[in-house]
């Protein structure tokens, strides 16, 4: 079957390409779309090719003091000049795939993907981000990450939206990212897990990944946290116990060829108590909270 | 489509290329350049690891259309002339080379490594080439090779 290859210049031109064919894939780094043409999985209309639009690449502070990143700075580049300031999300990104996927794999991707495994995802849920999504015939429109993911490989961005960017906050506490897999390289997740301390809010930001039909917070967890985190003292293993087993309860994990349901509810758990610790220490101390090996 | 980009230096053009054609293909197919190893199709195995504007990636998921205009450096890059590039020449003498599909991959993202890294610790060296998959030396042989490269070049510089 014919395909076309649309090489839009300038964003404006991209969203003009997306109205007019909207049938037509984005692609930037080609490391998710690009598998799936050589296994002739996936045939689009067109492959709609990003990397001449200069903007998705870059990323800035703006007036409120967020971070817009655009959808197409790679994972390389996110981890060395931006992970400082989202550690959660930087963390995640280092375990995405190999160097050479890094160098070509975006943000943007993931969340085009809304894999329900992608390493993005929690980190961003944690963190609070906001996607950016824009059409031609209606503008932007501006998503929060946990009304983002509506099903497995489903998401809010409509045929005719491209995602420009997302904002996020710089850190103000501690962020951890914690995966499950075989190896430390080339994995998808078994499942994983995100946390973030905004201790200006008194409050913990969660994402659960690869547990359930889409990434999502672990609401009732952060609920009970924002109630019973005595932010002054240690941390009280009861609430650390209770805080693990209801960011467990907050998954619907399913069985499949990586792991079990039984085994990804239980490591959901023992992740949401270990990130949690490492974060506290970190908050505790000043200094990082997770000890090597 | 056509598709123009530079290759090891060389401008290169390739007819009839189909829209959904990785740059692997077209690298291997259509220019006569099979250095770069076709494996895994999916980024999982690194077999294919080329520059692409000076950065690794795998050539098998570049769309060859979006290499356009673009600069390409392959295995087949690294030598000048008869002269091997210090990486290639480790390979060689630390036995770090058997079957040897895995070997063009391998060369080009570990001179990636010592140009970035110039001292790599291994833990780096094993992070650098942790996409990159042999099935045959059991990798001990490929981190002699790498500490022996860097520092060739390290005492050339």
């Amino acid at each position: 079957m014919r395909m076309e290859f649309l090489r839009p210049a300038t964003w404006a031109a991209a969203l003009e390409a997306k109205a007019a064919m909207p049938g037509a894939a984005p692609i930037q780094g080609g490391t998710d779309m690009m598998v799936e043409i050589n296994f002739d999985v996936h045939r689009p209309d067109a492959l709609l090719d990003l990397n001449r639009v200069a903007e998705l690449t870059r990323w800035t502070t703006e007036e409120d003091g967020r971070l817009r990143v655009g959808a197409g700075v790679p994972y390389t580049r996110l981890i060395d000049e931006l992970g400082d300031r989202l550690p959660g999300l930087a963390q995640a990104a280092r375990t995405v795939g190999s160097p050479q996927i890094r160098n070509r794999g975006t943000v943007g991707g993931n969340l085009g993907a809304a894999s329900p495994a992608g390493d993005s995802h929690p980190p961003l849920l944690a963190g609070d981000a906001v996607i950016e999504v824009e059409s031609a015939a209606r503008g932007v429109r501006m998503i929060p990450a946990a009304e983002f993911y509506l099903g497995v490989k489903r998401s809010a961005l409509r045929s005719d939206e491209l995602i420009r960017a997302f904002w996020m906050s710089p850190a103000s506490g501690p962020q951890y990212f914690s995966k499950v897999g075989t190896r430390n390289a080339m994995v998808i997740a078994v499942c994983s897990f995100a946390i973030a301390l905004h201790p200006g809010e008194r409050r913990v930001g969660t994402g659960i990944g690869s547990a359930a039909p889409t990434p999502r917070r672990a609401v009732a967890a952060e609920e009970f946290l924002a109630a019973e985190l005595d932010w002054d003292a240690r941390l009280d293993p009861e609430v650390l116990r209770r805080f693990g087993e209801l960011a467990s309860e907050a998954a619907s994990p399913i069985d499949d060829v990586r792991g079990t349901a039984g085994y990804r509810g239980h490591a959901i758990g023992v992740m949401a108590r270990r990130t949690l610790t490492w974060a506290w220490n970190e908050f505790r101390s000043g200094h990082p909270g997770r000890r090597a090996g | 489509m056509r598709v123009s980009f530079t290759v090891n230096g060389r401008a290169e053009t390739a007819d009839d290329v189909w829209e959904g054609e990785s740059l692997l293909y077209v690298l291997r197919e259509r220019m006569g350049l099979p250095g770069s190893k076709n494996a895994c199709e999916q980024g999982e195995c690194g077999s294919c690891t080329v520059y692409l504007d000076g950065v690794p990636v795998c050539a098998c998921l570049v769309a060859a259309g979006q290499a356009e205009g673009r600069e390409v450096r392959t295995v087949e890059g690294l030598a000048e002339g008869d002269r091997l590039d210090p990486v290639q020449e480790a390979f060689v003498e630390c036995g770090a080379v058997q079957c040897g599909f895995c070997t063009p991959g391998l060369v080009v993202q570990a001179h990636d490594l010592i140009e970035r890294i110039p001292r790599p610790s291994d833990a780096e060296i094993r992070e650098a080439l942790a996409g990159n998959l042999c099935r045959c030396t059991g990798y001990e042989k490929i981190l002699d090779a790498v500490r022996l490269a860097a520092a060739r070049k390290a005492a050339a510089r």
